[in-house]
């Protein structure tokens, strides 16, 4: 229903956003760039690099400090933002929701703050092997220091969880769960709803890493019913070194701080420390107070547009890409779930990423090239690296007709 | 087309000379050096090339034998495989000046008229100075076989 009431909101059209984003009006080698790699950072539309400017010209100041007229501006801004948020990802309350640096310091948090108290040697963590590095090396950091085991749920041939194993190696040792919920590499949407069901039933919570999945679809929190997500501004088209980590209050409360300094205290004295409430608590230092306005004033550009309408244009436009990419011959597509979001690994026969990466750089085209910052998925799938095409509001099926262009001509130099 | 279509495309294949893809199809001296004195691994983490280089240097200090394994993207492989080709028969520290030599002609601007003669068919990887992002591909074998000989670290990565 919430979802429905956001896109009743949503009036903008959606094919003419691309003159929203000024990086996207300019020529790369002679030819208009065509961005395909917003899976790794998406550009900004013009109203958040306004919003970021206007503060910085105008409002700067610290937060939560000082009686005059700019820091109660940039307060203001500061905390409006974190109402944005929370509408956006429809938490229960603000006090949910923490700013931090991105999705891995806000996984990191939750390893070290929530689960480094808790658990006792031979428990374990379950991850999964489609994970970002940093879904993976919080929790192998956390299991060194605890002497707990980190179980790694295995993939399929096409990039989907295996979920019978997921259910098997889930036992009573399990005390945690850590899963992506869109696959950065792959693009598969992982069945977050079931596991977070399975993990009710054991008592134990689950964090989604949800950087690849707040650009594509309308999230819920209070539906999914995870107790952490973790997602960073700059895949959601707004600045980098800002994220948020929405956690369960109950979670959060009992938490002990995960850094110490100004702005998580009441009171300091060499006795002893009064730690402030939440989600202060957890914000230790002086924050990114410009990445947060512009993470709002991103907010508010997609839910100008509409959270679905963007899903069923990335979804089509993806369906597309999938279509144009399989005509050509020599082409292996890598991850093929039939649940996915906007982005395609893929490699050409045998020319290596970087070689295709450099061929289309100079047709004006971004695409990643390498192990995305997934190297269990790239041994998965026994290649060094893969060309990944992700795909944002912004793209349209021109950016795929030369995509598929490009990838003829890197053919042809390399026959 | 338009004169900066020309020009580009004159770049790329600037880049990808016929010789550069003849060695990254089929480098030479690929495998493990089972008799090699000296070695060392390159890895560039930023793309995840990797690949390990071999000497095997005679009493004399030449360099009797080399090879190398591993993957990469064409210009890594077709440097490795070059760079084999070029050093076998050399003394160490005529390799170690080869190194020199080679690193100035992709990233150095000057003094480039007076190494490169020396170069020889290394010269076909010149296209590569046009390629920012594509140099430490090219300088990763190496910056290897710099390691190997000084025997300084057994790993050289690009960064």
């Amino acid at each position: 229903m919430r979802q429905a009431q956001v896109e009743q909101q949503g009036r903008g059209r959606i094919e003419d956003r691309r003159t929203d984003f000024p990086a996207l009006q300019q020529m790369i080698h002679g030819h208009s760039l065509v961005y395909l790699d917003s899976a790794a950072s998406s550009q900004m539309p013009g109203s958040v690099i306004e919003t970021i400017a206007r503060y910085q010209r105008n409002d700067h100041a610290n937060v939560h400090r000082g009686v005059h007229t700019l820091s109660h501006r940039a307060t203001d801004a500061y905390e409006g933002a974190r109402d944005k948020v929370r509408n956006f990802v429809n938490a229960a309350s603000r006090s949910e929701v923490i700013f931090t640096s991105g999705t891995t310091e806000s996984i990191n948090l939750v390893a070290q703050s929530y689960c480094r108290p808790l658990l006792r040697a031979g428990d374990s963590v379950l991850i999964s092997h489609l994970e970002h590095h940093s879904n993976i090396v919080p929790w192998q950091l956390l299991c060194e220091q605890t002497a707990a085991e980190l179980r790694v749920v295995p993939i399929d041939e096409q990039g989907q969880l295996d979920m019978p194993a997921l259910a098997r190696m889930f036992d009573e040792k399990v005390r945690m769960v850590a899963v992506a919920h869109v696959s950065n590499a792959l693009g598969t949407i992982n069945p977050v709803r079931e596991i977070i069901a399975l993990a009710r039933q054991r008592d134990v919570p689950v964090l989604l890493d949800g950087a690849q999945g707040v650009p594509h679809m309308a999230i819920d929190v209070q539906e999914l019913d995870c107790d952490f997500y973790a997602f960073s501004g700059h895949k959601m088209y707004a600045p980098t070194g800002v994220g948020v980590l929405y956690g369960r209050e109950s979670l959060l409360d009992a938490m002990p701080p995960y850094q110490g300094g100004g702005d998580m205290i009441l009171e300091v004295s060499f006795t002893g420390t009064t730690y402030n409430e939440l989600p202060y608590k957890f914000e230790a230092g002086t924050p990114n107070i410009s990445g947060v306005i512009g993470l709002g004033a991103a907010i508010d550009y997609l839910q100008s547009i509409g959270m679905l309408a963007i899903a069923r244009h990335e979804k089509a436009l993806l369906a597309y890409l999938m279509d144009e990419l399989q005509k050509i011959s020599g082409i292996r597509l890598i991850g093929t779930a039939p649940h996915k979001a906007s982005v395609q690994s893929f490699m050409l026969d045998n020319i290596h990423p970087h070689d295709l990466g450099t061929i289309l750089d100079h047709q004006g085209i971004a695409i990643r090239t390498g192990h995305h910052c997934a190297m269990p998925v790239m041994q998965h799938f026994a290649v060094p690296g893969t060309a990944r095409a992700s795909l944002g509001l912004y793209n349209n099926r021109d950016d795929i007709d030369r995509l598929v262009a490009a990838l003829h001509q890197a053919k042809q130099i390399f026959s | 087309m338009s004169a900066v279509h020309t020009h580009e495309a004159d770049d790329l294949r600037e880049l990808y000379r016929e010789l550069i893809l003849d060695h990254a199809r089929s480098p030479r001296h690929f495998g493990k050096l089972d008799a090699a004195t000296h070695t060392a691994r390159g890895i560039n983490p930023l793309c995840g090339d990797r690949l390990q280089l071999f000497l095997q240097l005679d009493q004399a200090e030449r360099i009797a034998a080399a090879s190398f394994e591993g993957s990469g993207c064409a210009i890594s492989v077709a440097s490795a495989s070059l760079l084999t080709d070029s050093v076998i028969g050399m003394s160490a520290t005529e390799a170690l000046e080869l190194f020199t030599a080679f690193t100035a002609q992709l990233c150095d601007q000057q003094d480039v008229a007076v190494v490169i003669p020396r170069l020889g068919k290394l010269q076909a990887l010149s296209g590569v100075r046009e390629f920012p992002a594509r140099v430490k591909c090219a300088t990763l074998a190496w910056h290897a076989l710099e390691s190997a000989i000084s025997q300084r670290s057994a790993t050289a990565t690009t960064e």
